[in-house]
């Protein structure tokens, strides 16, 4: 209807990020306020003998100093996500203490907390701490960890099991398909482990009020009411209505600020303890050791496809690391998030995933950008490119004869999937046809040829996925184990002058909502988007919302949004009436005015909101104010897809893979701001790329993080990606009120196994089938050698 | 990444700085560009009770002639060496190692000096002393000595240099005009192997850093090079323990050794 949606406006947030005036919770210094250290292991598995800290509360500075054996020890955080054994068992569920209690289970584990006039006092007084450690044997592989005679994580637990899952057809039917299958694909690999690496370290400050006995947590969080939910109701036992969570500017998350963080709840105790406030922020070291990591599956999968290329089964066995403790969603992440995309975009009759979830001697392993989603996409793509090549086929061809036909949801109903999920609506076949078109697929094969014969070796890889995004519907989740709903509020309070502030409980750290949804709101009630404000990231101010994850801000948040303001024009069209002196039947809204139809007698927004406010001449039974607000709880899941192909070289000298080139053809439903959502696409990308060529977390056999640094983790940095060609479909979402379906993640769900195709693909004629990622230079060249 | 306490003194000479080191002993160190020290610093690997600082003396940060040589001074930055006019005609080789060190800012602020002094295994500018047969020249209580650039390194992180001196240049023979071929560690950048070539005389001099937990000459190419010409390459790895990482098995770091060399003679 009006000016704004689908147009590239200028992020409005991004004046404050890049001129230095962002709110970081780091940059909030409070009178009196305390600093933080911690005392952490430097082992991955140790009895805890003794703690001495006699010397350290000497220490200059030093107002006090907390261990595992007071209160706070008592006190943990718990999980968020409930998945059940295969035989109905609940899984086992180790508190994670606010401070190491007894034995420590992985490196950088806090034993103790101290809290000192200035942080270079904590710190120093930190190391006076003095700790004995009996070190005991650690595992870190979670394949190692379920196997006979390896460390135990949980004594109580004699298999490290947290618990197994199954999810698609009967174990049975699926092999017996595969038995019979024309061509059985199999592959085993690693998804790697990750750090997340916001650029943004966490950070946390509790703040105590004695006269109103009231706390104020400022956290670097995705989802502030969560926090404050979990903090009060779970960890602490403290009354929810005496606590505000504040998230102001977050600098990035990518799922690692989901999670509530023990140092959440201990920093929120250790305030009332002493009676100041408190401030931690991690630095890089301990972003690393103590962030939640994402992905570390261990698997093994096969893909069985008939004469013609046809998909007729699908198995897979994975082991996917916890870590040490469960983080708030980690037990989602390898399971619901994950098993329910085996689906893909094909039409797979079989499937079946087992997975075992064993505790391992690391951090603990949650949701990071895509979360289960790209491990899924890595695994189909994978599979079915290599059983194109190993059958002869054209990998984009065995594509599309897999495709599951175009269906919009409205005049033909949802795809149900053989894992659970009904798909709300795909048209397949166009994005992948367009992704191939951008980057003259017909041409490229004769140019790599061309190539080969000079001793270039050029590779294509293609990638096609699906993603479930906008996570809810509050009741599915709960079925499904999770313990909190995961509807949307949001409220639209209109102010006397027309000009309107917008509360909305998802959270913003880098996505744009104050532009995105902006552009919403000035489109539907016609007013500039100067007068429209989001406000997020305050517990006391917007109602209790869910937060941002799963690429579920517009989605669900958006939706609600919607919402508030259709009863926000219904409710202005009963004043415009009265003062037009006209029925509301009689009226229409355009252009920020109820206009009398077929008349020129008008009334502005600004002028029904001056009276909405100031009711003197008023319609009767009708209240004053305007200002709504709304719960929006989807029906079902989005599904975004795509198609990403990566064009590679590798160096025929030393392995280096570079690329060429990185082409994605999105649909991501109906798009709000075209330039957001390529950011968002490049970001996902980018990230999509780390995995398959740099990054990886890895432990030695001590269960030593040895990537603990960026000497030692690398991170994709501008020069290792080209620009990258984006395109988009659209198909609406039939669902929700603005036809969006998310695109926050599309990114790195779908690049990395474009990626790793693609060089697979320049070095087939080789021999080589597969390599481990990250592709690091050493590893292609030693598969180059034949050597993987 | 907070440092633990410190003093800081600003040394007015390098004879100051001398007298300073031999007051405080091992409890001090040097400060130059402060681009390796004050990283290990923040993370408490290194915890110095007093820094001297020497960055800003000026009678170390010229680049001149000498007679055959090119004199670097200490204080020389990697930026200053990239870019200098004398260098690139007569130490060509020094300029191609500082050009890939670390970014704008690293390349701005480090120096060759305090690189030197620091001796990571992985930094560029040994192989490119080694190849120039630099001398490293030191002052210490005793006086000034050179020491030859295969002398200095003598492993990860350990020099010749006495804990009492100060580098105060690098000297290069005139003519020690060569290339450095780089393969850059993903993460760092620094070099997972790195290797510069001087011809000089008909003859070859290769300098190898990254490879090994010690900067080499990777004399078995030298030797071979008159009979093999650039296939001389496939020595050198000879003879040389590799070192390790999850960025580079020892295999590998061997291979790109000689695929380094063999470009890098070419
Ligand atoms: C992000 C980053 C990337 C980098 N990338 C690279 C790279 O690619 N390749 C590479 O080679 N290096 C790299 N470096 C290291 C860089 O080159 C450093 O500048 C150099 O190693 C040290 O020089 P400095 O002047 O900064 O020394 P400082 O940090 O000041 O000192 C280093 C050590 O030398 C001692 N010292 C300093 N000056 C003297 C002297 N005159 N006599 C005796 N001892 C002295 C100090 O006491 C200290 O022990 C990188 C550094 C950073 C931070």
């Amino acid at each position: 209807m009006g000016n704004f949606i689908g147009k590239s406006v200028k992020r409005k947030e991004d004046v404050r990020f890049l001129t230095g005036k962002g709110r970081y919770t780091d940059d909030i210094k409070l009178p009196g306020m305390t600093h933080a250290a911690f005392v952490r292991s430097p082992y991955a598995h140790a009895k805890i003998l003794n703690i001495d800290t006699s010397a350290a509360l000497r220490a200059e500075g030093v107002v006090a100093i907390f261990t595992g054996s007071d209160e706070c020890g008592n006190y943990g955080v718990p999980c968020g996500w409930q998945v059940n054994f295969k035989n109905g068992e609940t899984m086992r569920e180790p508190q994670q203490p606010l401070l190491a209690k007894g034995k420590v289970r992985y490196v950088g584990e806090a034993v103790a907390i101290v809290i000192a006039e200035t942080l270079e006092q904590a710190r120093d007084a930190a190391e006076l701490v003095e700790v004995d450690y009996e070190e005991l044997p650690a595992v870190t592989n979670p394949k190692e960890a379920m196997q006979d005679g390896a460390p135990l994580v949980h004594d109580q637990w004699p298999d490290n099991r947290a618990f197994d899952w199954c999810i698609g057809n009967d174990r049975a039917e699926v092999e017996k398909a595969l038995a019979s299958a024309h061509h059985v694909t199999e592959l085993e690999y690693v998804n790697q482990r990750l750090a997340p690496n916001a650029i943004e370290p966490r950070s946390y400050i509790a703040d105590y009020n004695v006269a109103e006995d009231k706390w104020t947590l400022y956290t670097s969080t995705q989802n502030p009411h969560l926090i404050r939910l979990l903090l009060c109701a779970f960890a602490l036992g403290i009354p929810e209505h005496k606590v505000r969570v504040v998230s102001y500017d977050v600098g990035g998350g990518f799922g690692s600020k989901i999670f509530h963080y023990t140092q959440e709840a201990l920093l929120t105790w250790v305030t009332k303890q002493i009676g100041r406030p408190v401030k931690w922020t991690a630095d890089r070291s301990e972003a690393f050791l103590t962030d939640a990591h994402g992905r570390d599956h261990v698997v093994k999968a096969k893909m069985g496809f008939d004469k013609e290329g046809k998909i007729v089964a699908l198995l897979a066995d994975e082991y996917c690391a916890m870590g040490a403790y469960l983080s708030t969603f980690a037990p989602a992440i390898p399971t619901y998030l994950h098993g329910t995309l085996f689906q893909g975009l094909y039409t797979t009759p079989l499937i079946h995933l087992d997975v075992t979830a064993p505790f391992t001697h690391t951090v603990p392993v949650d949701a990071y950008r895509g979360a289960g989603r790209p491990e899924a996409t890595y695994l189909l793509e994978r599979l079915i490119e290599t059983g194109a090549k190993e059958m002869g086929m054209d990998p984009a061809d065995i594509r599309f004869k897999n495709f599951i036909p175009a269906f919009d949801g409205v005049n033909q109903p949802g795809y149900q999937t053989q894992v659970a999920l009904q798909y709300d609506s795909g048209n397949y076949a166009p994005v992948l046809k367009r992704a191939l078109e951008m980057v003259d697929y017909e041409n490229f094969r004769k140019e790599q040829a061309e190539a080969r014969k000079q001793g270039k070796l050029l590779g294509i890889g293609i990638s096609t996925y699906i993603e479930a995004c906008g996570i809810a519907p509050s009741a599915v989740v709960g079925a499904l184990g999770a313990r909190a709903g995961l509807y949307e509020v949001g409220e639209v309070r209109v102010q006397p002058t027309g000009k309107v502030s917008i509360y909305t409980g998802s959270h913003a750290h880098g996505q744009g909502h104050e532009t995105t949804f902006a552009q919403i709101v000035a489109d539907k009630l016609g007013i500039s988007i100067e007068d429209v404000e989001i406000i997020h990231g305050d517990s006391e101010q917007s109602a209790f919302g869910m937060g941002t994850y799963g690429s579920r801000s517009l989605a669900v948040g958006g939706s609600a949004i919607v919402k508030s303001i259709e009863k926000v024009l219904e409710k202005g069209a009963k004043i415009a009436a009265h003062k037009l002196e006209a029925a509301v039947e009689d009226l229409e809204y355009a252009d920020g005015k109820w206009t009398v139809k077929g008349t020129d007698k008008s009334i502005s927004f600004g002028d029904v909101a001056l009276t909405a406010y100031v009711p003197h001449d008023y319609p009767e039974g009708v209240e004053p104010g305007l200002d709504f607000s709304s719960f929006y709880d989807p029906v079902n899941f989005t599904y975004p897809f795509g198609a990403h192909i990566a064009v590679v070289e590798v160096c025929p000298d030393t392995g280096k893979v570079t690329l060429k080139r990185f082409v994605t053809c999105d649909d991501v439903g109906n798009v709000i701001n075209p330039m957001i959502v390529d950011g968002q696409v490049h970001g996902g990308v980018v990230q999509g790329i780390g995995q398959a060529l740099l990054e990886g977390v890895v432990y030695d056999e001590n269960g030593q993080m040895v990537s603990g640094s960026y000497m030692d983790y690398a991170m994709p940095r501008a020069d290792d990606v080209p620009m990258i060609e984006t395109d988009r479909t659209v198909t609406p979402c039939p669902h929700n009120p603005l036809g969006v379906k998310g695109a926050g993640e599309a990114g790195t769900i779908g690049a990395t196994p474009a990626v790793v195709n693609a060089v697979v693909d320049a070095l087939w004629h080789l021999g080589v089938r597969d390599i481990a990622m990250p592709l690091t230079p050493a590893r292609v060249w030693a598969a180059m050698q034949g050597k993987s | 990444m907070i440092p633990a306490k410190f003093d800081y003194v600003r040394a007015g000479s390098v004879s100051e700085a001398i007298a300073l080191l031999d007051k405080y002993g091992d409890e001090a160190k040097l400060l130059s560009g402060g681009h390796s020290l004050i990283p290990a610093m923040k993370l408490r690997l290194n915890r110095p009770a007093v820094l001297i600082d020497i960055g800003h003396l000026s009678e170390l940060k010229s680049i001149t002639e000498e007679g055959d040589e090119v004199v670097v001074g200490a204080n020389c930055t990697h930026k200053q060496i990239a870019t200098s006019e004398l260098i690139a005609s007569q130490a060509s080789v020094l300029a191609e190692a500082a050009r890939t060190i670390g970014d704008v800012q690293v390349r701005n602020r480090g120096t060759i000096g305090g690189s030197l002094a620091h001796a990571d295994p992985a930094a560029d500018y040994p192989a490119a002393l080694l190849a120039a047969e630099a001398q490293i020249e030191v002052e210490g209580k005793n006086g000034r000595r050179k020491i030859p650039a295969a002398d200095f390194f003598q492993g990860m992180y350990t020099t010749a240099l006495a804990d009492d001196e100060v580098v105060v240049a690098v000297r290069l023979p005139k003519g020690s005009q060569g290339t450095y071929e780089k393969f850059f560690q993903p993460a760092s950048r620094f070099a997972i192997v790195g290797v510069a070539v001087v011809k000089r005389n008909g003859g070859v001099q290769v300098g190898i850093t990254g490879a090994s937990d010690t900067p080499y000459r990777a004399t078995a190419v030298e030797q071979a090079y008159a009979e093999k010409g650039v296939d001389a390459a496939e020595l050198a790895a000879e003879g040389v323990d590799m070192m390790e990482d999850h960025f580079a098995d020892a295999a590998y770091r061997a291979h790109l050794a000689k695929v380094l060399t063999r470009k890098a003679l070419a």
